[in-house]
């Protein structure tokens, strides 16, 4: 199977997209040439009116994406990066999160909100700040954040062809992170997760960037004999409680891991869920472990202490390898 | 002009120049974290609004923001820390090249969010009128930002409350890879005052006695008491729009050639001196050992910042609530 990045991955699914269908189009500041490269090339082969540089005007751009999606097409957003979209935030919370509802079914929005999210590169605050739980909490928003090469091409396609808005998050450090890419088309269920690694001990459950923290936290832990579960959500909203529960009542212990604010947060979501669905499988009580609830600092030595790490992962995982069994009449 | 004042001029433009040189060059041997922005060749819009303002007046800048912060006084190696991350830097290291600020002169802050700054400026005027005080704020943005919403919420709301407030919009005639013309259809951003009832003047940007010049009389129309007005300072981006863009440009040209070769024709810097030494106000040496000078401090601000240390655990924690 050919390798390919994460970027080109993104590639691949654009093009894919705009070639099948006709009604797709991809907008925002600088994506013919492609600022991270996930929109490149792609002006070449679709021209000025499938691939629409805008002025920089975020409300605007992510509004009238919902105009068109509402009138026919199936627009991608490109929104840079995710702390842009608090300027879209208006038309995404008050529009594309409640028109089909409110309006009683009479139209649906099949369109794609694309950023990149989270830190890590050292970008400071004002580009580095996840959003991702934002978006988690609005109704008829789903919320997809990939974690390799394969699984945002097969993802992204299905994004597109959903006809629910989308946020699409993928994340600003995995970039250049390769992988087996089919060069067929295909594309991956959302809402559907994906064990990454097996183990009977614990589950970990994850997205994007944390995935890769949590394989890396797994192999070290299997060093000293504890196989830990990797669960990759794939999809935030909705997401598989299924798989998750399933993996939980094998293992009987349970890290939430999520690159975002403890408070109302991806890892405090699926700990309440787990704690709530899957109560008498546990043997530990469930951890969460989430960014220091600050904003993210520029300075890389800091950086590294908001974002969680794999060492937090295995410190988690000692932490409840040691519980004993709670115990219970 | 009288000598000393252009000699406050040349010096506010020439230490941005030398420092943005020095900055350039050690984010090319990798040594700065993180994005950088650079404000070579627009120095002579930030010299010369700020060489009329008082410690007390107010400045909200931009993600291309080292410009601004030295051209209103501010501390070479407080700033470099800064980009370097150290804690000795003026935001402990928090902040970096996009968020830096130095509130004890005015300098509100640097600012990542394309458009960001602008409302915070009309606060500050807000602030001044509210309090009595002549104080005035300036805000410093782009042309890329005369198309974000609080661009135009900000002016007509400055107008509205006749606000001390001058917009300066340094149209360097891109927003990233992206022409001005291609993103707006006028020329003249200028023109955008007229629809919200305020004056609108063009100045050349790379002029920097123009550019004091046209910010003299906005600075007086805001003390006085009578409102807001947009100034459009054209000028020119020597640089790539971030440092190292060609690495994730992958080889794709974007800068129109005629406005390359006129960027290169109107250094701000050389535009000055070359009216320093035809005029005979400031003697040659002068300007050679003011040069000598603000190297020297460029040089003493990156060992400053090399030597001092990294913020801890303890920095992480401060700063949040009072
Ligand atoms: C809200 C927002 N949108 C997009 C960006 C990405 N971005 C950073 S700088 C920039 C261009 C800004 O252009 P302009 O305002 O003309 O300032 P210049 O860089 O030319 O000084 C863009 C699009 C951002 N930082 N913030
Ligand atoms: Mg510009």
């Amino acid at each position: 199977m050919p390798r390919k990045s994460y970027i080109a991955a993104i590639q691949a699914a654009l093009a894919e997209e705009l070639r099948q269908d006709p009604n797709v189009i991809l907008i925002g500041e600088d994506v013919r040439l492609g600022v991270f490269a996930g929109t490149r090339g792609l002006h070449a082969e679709f021209g000025d009116s499938r691939i629409v540089d805008t002025p920089i005007s975020e409300l605007g751009v992510a509004g009238a994406g919902i105009g068109a999606a509402a009138t026919g097409l199936r627009p991608v957003v490109d929104l840079m990066f995710g702390t842009f979209l608090y300027l879209a935030f208006d038309q995404i919370a008050n529009q594309a999160a409640a028109m089909r509802y409110m309006f009683g079914g009479q139209t649906r929005l099949p369109i794609v909100f694309m950023t990149q999210n989270g830190g890590g590169i050292g970008a400071g605050p004002h580009h580095s700040q996840p959003v991702h739980p934002f978006f988690m909490n609005l109704p008829l928003i789903k919320v997809v954040m990939p974690s390799t090469p394969y699984d945002v091409k097969g993802l992204l396609k299905a994004a597109i062809r959903d006809d629910n808005p989308v946020v699409f998050l993928n994340h600003l450090s995995l970039g250049s992170q390769r992988g087996e890419v089919p060069d067929e088309a295909y594309t991956l269920p959302l809402g559907k997760a994906e064990i990454k690694r097996a183990g009977r001990d614990l589950t970990v459950v994850a997205a994007g960037l944390m995935v890769h923290h949590a394989l890396k936290a797994a192999a070290e832990l299997a060093e000293s004999g504890i196989e830990a579960e990797v669960v990759d959500l794939r999809t935030l909203k909705p997401w598989d409680e299924e798989t998750v529960l399933a993996s939980v009542e094998r293992t009987g212990r349970c890290i939430c891991v999520d690159e975002s604010y403890p408070v109302c947060g991806g890892a405090s979501e699926w700990a309440a869920c787990i704690s709530e669905k899957a109560f008498y499988a546990l043997k530990a009580p469930v951890q969460r472990i989430s960014n220091a609830h600050v904003p993210i600092p520029f300075s890389p030595t800091l950086e590294k202490m908001v974002i969680p790490q794999p060492a937090a992962i295995v410190a988690a995982a000692h932490r409840v390898m040691a519980t004993t069994q709670i115990e219970r009449n | 002009m009288e000598p000393n004042k252009l000699l406050d001029l040349y010096t506010r433009i020439l230490r941005i120049r030398r420092f943005e040189e020095q900055v350039g060059t050690l984010f090319a041997q990798g040594q700065l974290p993180g994005f950088v922005h650079l404000y070579i060749g627009e120095e002579a819009v930030g010299a010369g609004v700020c060489a009329l303002l008082r410690d007390d007046d107010y400045i909200v800048s931009t993600h291309r923001g080292h410009g601004h912060v030295l051209a209103k006084g501010g501390d070479m190696q407080r700033m470099m820390a800064e980009l370097f991350g150290k804690r000795t830097g003026y935001c402990k290291g928090k902040g970096g090249s996009m968020h830096i600020a130095d509130f004890s002169i005015g300098m509100l802050g640097a600012c990542g969010i394309v458009g960001g700054g602008i409302p915070v400026a009309v606060g500050a005027g807000l602030s001044a009128k509210t309090r009595g005080t002549d104080q005035v704020a300036v805000s410093f943005f782009g042309d890329g930002a005369a198309n974000e919403g609080s661009f135009h919420e900000s002016l007509n709301l400055a107008s509205a409350l006749a606000l001390p407030v001058l917009f300066v919009c340094e149209n360097n005639q891109y927003g990233e890879f992206t022409p001005a013309i291609h993103a707006m259809n006028i020329r003249d951003i200028a023109l955008r005052a007229q629809g919200y009832g305020i004056p609108g003047v063009i100045v050349d940007g790379t002029d920097a006695l123009a550019v004091y010049d046209v910010a003299q009389e906005a600075v007086a129309r805001a003390r006085r008491g009578a409102g807001p007005t947009l100034i459009e300072a054209k000028t020119h981006r020597r640089g790539g729009h971030a440092e190292g863009e060609e690495a994730f440009l992958g080889g794709q040209q974007y800068r129109l050639a005629d406005e390359l070769a006129a960027a290169r024709r109107n250094d701000p810097l050389l535009k000055l001196h070359t009216f320093i030494v035809e005029s005979g106000l400031i003697p040659l040496e002068t300007l050679e050992t003011l040069d000598h000078e603000i190297t020297q401090a460029v040089t003493d601000a990156v060992a400053f910042a090399r030597a001092s240390e990294a913020p801890d655990e303890a920095i992480l924690y401060e700063d949040t609530w009072v």
